[in-house]
């Protein structure tokens, strides 16, 4: 008995694959686009930075909001969305396979997204589209950006599809047990970008870019801002997402433990599922047009996605914990203070961790429904996403870097690459505390997000701003080292590291842990509920927005130089 | 005798009073945030 | 499924905190009537000047009783339209008697702007079609800067006003 036991968990943990030099360089595609990605975003938020201490200027009649729209495209569309994918990939590719055809369709994916993302890169280059990653109408962009933007979300689509054929493929090899989770984890992932960006490609190819190219006179900008707001905060769950498979899985294995649960990383991505997209309401508290009724219903639904970051919360102390105690540390905090802090591929996550701390309480502020008009559209917002997004997602990122990378080219993180990373870690860390604090205290003062450099005719209310918008620029330089810092990184990792095995690092586990319970794999019933939520909070709100629409808009091109 | 009277379920639970602290930190961290705002708000 | 004893108090905990929350705020929403701006008021974007309230002799702050004044706006790239002083010129500063209530009424003709009067609780968006409202009282004396916070255009950080709190 104890003997068929223990070849069923080894049966169960052997999800190992070996990943072959072909995918390896797709996976690394995706993976260096987004290291480009970081290096021009992050000068571009350097230059930004520096305009808002009110020392420089942008030579050469460069408008601060053609880099503004630089920054957050690259930064919050391309490098993330590119990162997500390769890093999916290899998760799939390591615990469930890719077959021939899945693999020729996924570089297909990556081409589509990529001349996507060059159409739109070059229309913000040229000043044709300085609308910012949001585009909200009626300012208008030269098609060419709209259409970019599509084809970088069908591309996306493809990824969708591949992802789930190759967990299809594999369940069906292996009838009645249970996905690995990783792979159930980036299934659940790209069914929410999928019905996300349903939205946000609704917008863009039946309003904007007919309204662009002339063929439709005005917009109805309500309902696109609606539709923009509805994949606007799952996007944000998608950046996140890949960052909590890290924790949940591999984090772990890196620390030397187990898997806390598997049953309970399984459900909160399954809550995550659930109520990461009814929510986007809450971007909108402060407009004319939407129903405070429906508003409130959506700031309860955004209360509930909270509760599977409760969950994770507890489940990375538990493992933390009770891997600590299993190697002899006792005390109340022993196991904390023997964490293997010297390793980059745990420091990096961790801190990313703890910026998650004041980065959902600011969340969870922010959501407030009425706080909300203490903070919307200042600063404050801005520092708040620079913690979710720039620091736990992207530490957790670097973090995964520091193995992915070595591991798909064949090379091995060095001595002296892990004490980099450690010296990156404490550049980010460090920039990002002064810049996200400044940041969030010139918000609650009043300070606007979104704008250039402005006296605002001199007044004292204003002045008193200066000294934390400096602090934003010694914080945005010290995060442009880091950046430098983790370019240098990857190169090193991809091309120039002494070759060897690096390991691909996935948490078992507990032997005697209790089975997952089978009816955590019932997908169709998932999405059935994703959908009825979301037909539950948008139906009724959308009907009333285009029932009740005003009369459209017109585009405008000359606000912002589109001439 | 006596030792009947052990509880069950607990005896089997990994020791996690480390996590329970330190999840109770982040709680009264996103607490006092909170109403921190709501003050700002109330008193604007 | 089995939940570790603390995970169980961990969420309670939590839950119950996040519910006290909403009960907070939805007390402060549906008694006390505290919302954010949402009056769905449509305008026409191309004829703001049809609607009494946005004709050019009615911009400004008008006093309609004590300790009661109304101020009407046109957000336009890039300039707030706080109508015009006696002798014709563009008004940029108003004063505003502490504690009085102002009902704020914002239309734009163009793209989509902000409202904020920096440091207050008067931060509402307005978009082209509909009539942003809000009534707001201002207890705490001083110089505020009427500034718009989305961005609308090239000139975006150029788009301000003065609202001066008086004792």
């Amino acid at each position: 008995m104890a003997i068929e036991k223990l070849l069923k968990y080894e049966h169960d943990n052997k999800f190992s694959l070996t990943i072959s030099k072909s995918e390896s360089r797709l996976y690394m595609s995706f993976i260096g686009f987004a290291f480009i990605a970081l290096f021009v975003g992050g000068l571009m938020g350097l230059l930004q930075v520096l305009v808002r201490s009110g020392y420089y200027t942008l030579p050469a009649g460069i408008d601060y909001y053609q880099v503004l729209t630089v920054h957050g495209v690259i930064l919050g569309l391309v490098l993330t969305t590119y990162f997500i994918i390769g890093f999916q990939y290899a998760l799939m590719g390591k615990t469930v396979g890719i077959s021939e055809t899945q693999f020729r369709v996924a570089w297909l994916g990556f081409w589509i997204m990529t001349l996507g993302t060059i159409m739109s890169a070059i229309t913000i280059l040229y000043g044709k589209a300085s609308v910012l990653y949001t585009f909200y109408a009626p300012l208008q962009a030269h098609p060419a950006f709209y259409i970019g933007l599509a084809l970088v979300i069908i591309g996306s689509w493809i990824a969708c599809f591949v992802n789930w054929r190759q967990l299809y493929v594999w369940k069906k090899k292996h009838p009645g047990e249970k996905s690995p989770l990783l792979a159930f984890m980036v299934v659940i992932n790209m069914i929410m970008w999928f019905i996300a960006t349903l939205g946000v490609a609704a917008s863009v190819l039946l309003q904007f870019i007919p309204w662009s190219l002339g063929y439709a006179a005005t917009i109805d900008v309500l309902l696109s801002r609606t539709l923009f707001w509805y994949f606007g905060h799952p996007l944000v769950y998608f950046w996140l997402l890949p960052a909590y498979m890290a924790w949940y899985a591999i984090i772990p294995k890196i620390i030397g433990g187990k898997i806390f649960s598997d049953s309970l990383a399984r459900l909160s991505f399954v809550l995550f599922l659930f109520f990461s997209i009814p929510v986007g309401l809450h971007h909108q508290l402060t407009e004319p047009g939407v129903q405070t009724t429906w508003k409130f219903v959506q700031i309860i639904l955004t209360f509930m996605v909270i509760v599977p970051s409760l969950m994770t919360a507890f489940s990375m102390f538990a493992t933390f914990e009770i891997t600590g105690r299993r190697k002899g540390f006792g005390g109340l905090f022993g196991w904390f203070v023997h964490l293997p802090w010297k390793d980059v591929r745990f420091l990096a996550p961790f801190i990313g961790m703890l910026a998650f701390i004041p980065g959902g309480a600011g969340g969870l502020i922010n959501a407030s429904y009425q706080l909300n008009s203490v903070i919307h559209n200042t600063i404050w917002v801005t520092g708040h996403f620079h913690l979710t997004v720039a620091t736990t997602v992207i530490l957790t990122f670097f973090g995964i870097t520091y193995w992915l990378v070595p591991h798909l080219t064949g090379r091995k993180l060095t001595p002296t690459i892990n004490r980099l990373g450690i010296i990156q870690t404490i550049f980010w860390a460090v920039g990002m505390t002064i810049m996200s604090t400044a940041m969030h205290i010139q918000g609650l003062l009043g300070g606007p997000r979104r704008s250039a450099y402005s006296e605002y005719g001199g007044s004292e209310q204003v002045a008193e701003w200066g000294a934390y918008q400096v602090a934003q620029a010694v914080g945005g330089t010290i995060l442009f080292i880091g950046i430098v810092l983790m370019v240098y990184i990857f190169i090193k990792l991809a091309f120039f590291s002494p070759k060897g095995n690096e390991e691909f690092p996935i948490a078992k586990e507990e032997m005697d842990a209790e089975p997952t319970p089978m009816w955590l794999e019932r997908w169709k019933l998932w999405v059935t509920i994703t959908i009825a939520l979301i037909l539950f909070a948008y139906t009724i709100p959308i009907i009333d927005i285009i029932q009740h629409a005003p009369p459209g808009s017109a585009p405008f091109a000359w606000p912002i130089g589109n001439n | 005798m006596k030792k009947k009277t052990l509880p069950k379920s607990s005896s089997q639970e990994p020791n996690l009073k480390g996590t329970i602290i330190s999840v109770s930190i982040i709680g009264l961290i996103i607490v006092a945030s909170w109403f921190g705002v709501f003050g700002l708000f109330l008193s604007r | 499924m089995h939940l570790h004893k603390y995970e169980k108090w961990w969420l309670i905990f939590g839950v119950g905190t996040l519910i006290a929350f909403l009960l907070i705020l939805a007390y402060g929403a549906f008694y006390l009537g505290t919302h954010p701006q949402s009056h769905g008021v449509t305008i026409d974007p191309e004829n703001i000047g049809a609607e009494e309230t946005f004709k050019p002799e009615n911009l400004g702050l008008t006093k309609l009783d004590e300790g009661k004044y109304v101020l009407n706006v046109v957000a336009s790239a890039f300039n707030y339209d706080l109508g015009t002083d006696e002798e014709g010129k563009p008004v940029k500063h108003i004063q505003i008697p502490k504690g009085s209530t102002v009902l704020i009424q914002a239309v734009t003709p163009d793209v989509i702007h902000g409202f904020n009067i920096a440091g207050t609780n008067a931060n509402m968006m307005v978009e082209p079609g509909f009539i942003s409202s809000m009534e707001v009282t201002l207890n705490k004396p001083g110089e505020y800067t009427l500034l718009c916070n989305e961005y609308c255009g090239s000139g975006h950080h150029m788009m301000f006003a003065t609202v001066e709190v008086t004792e």
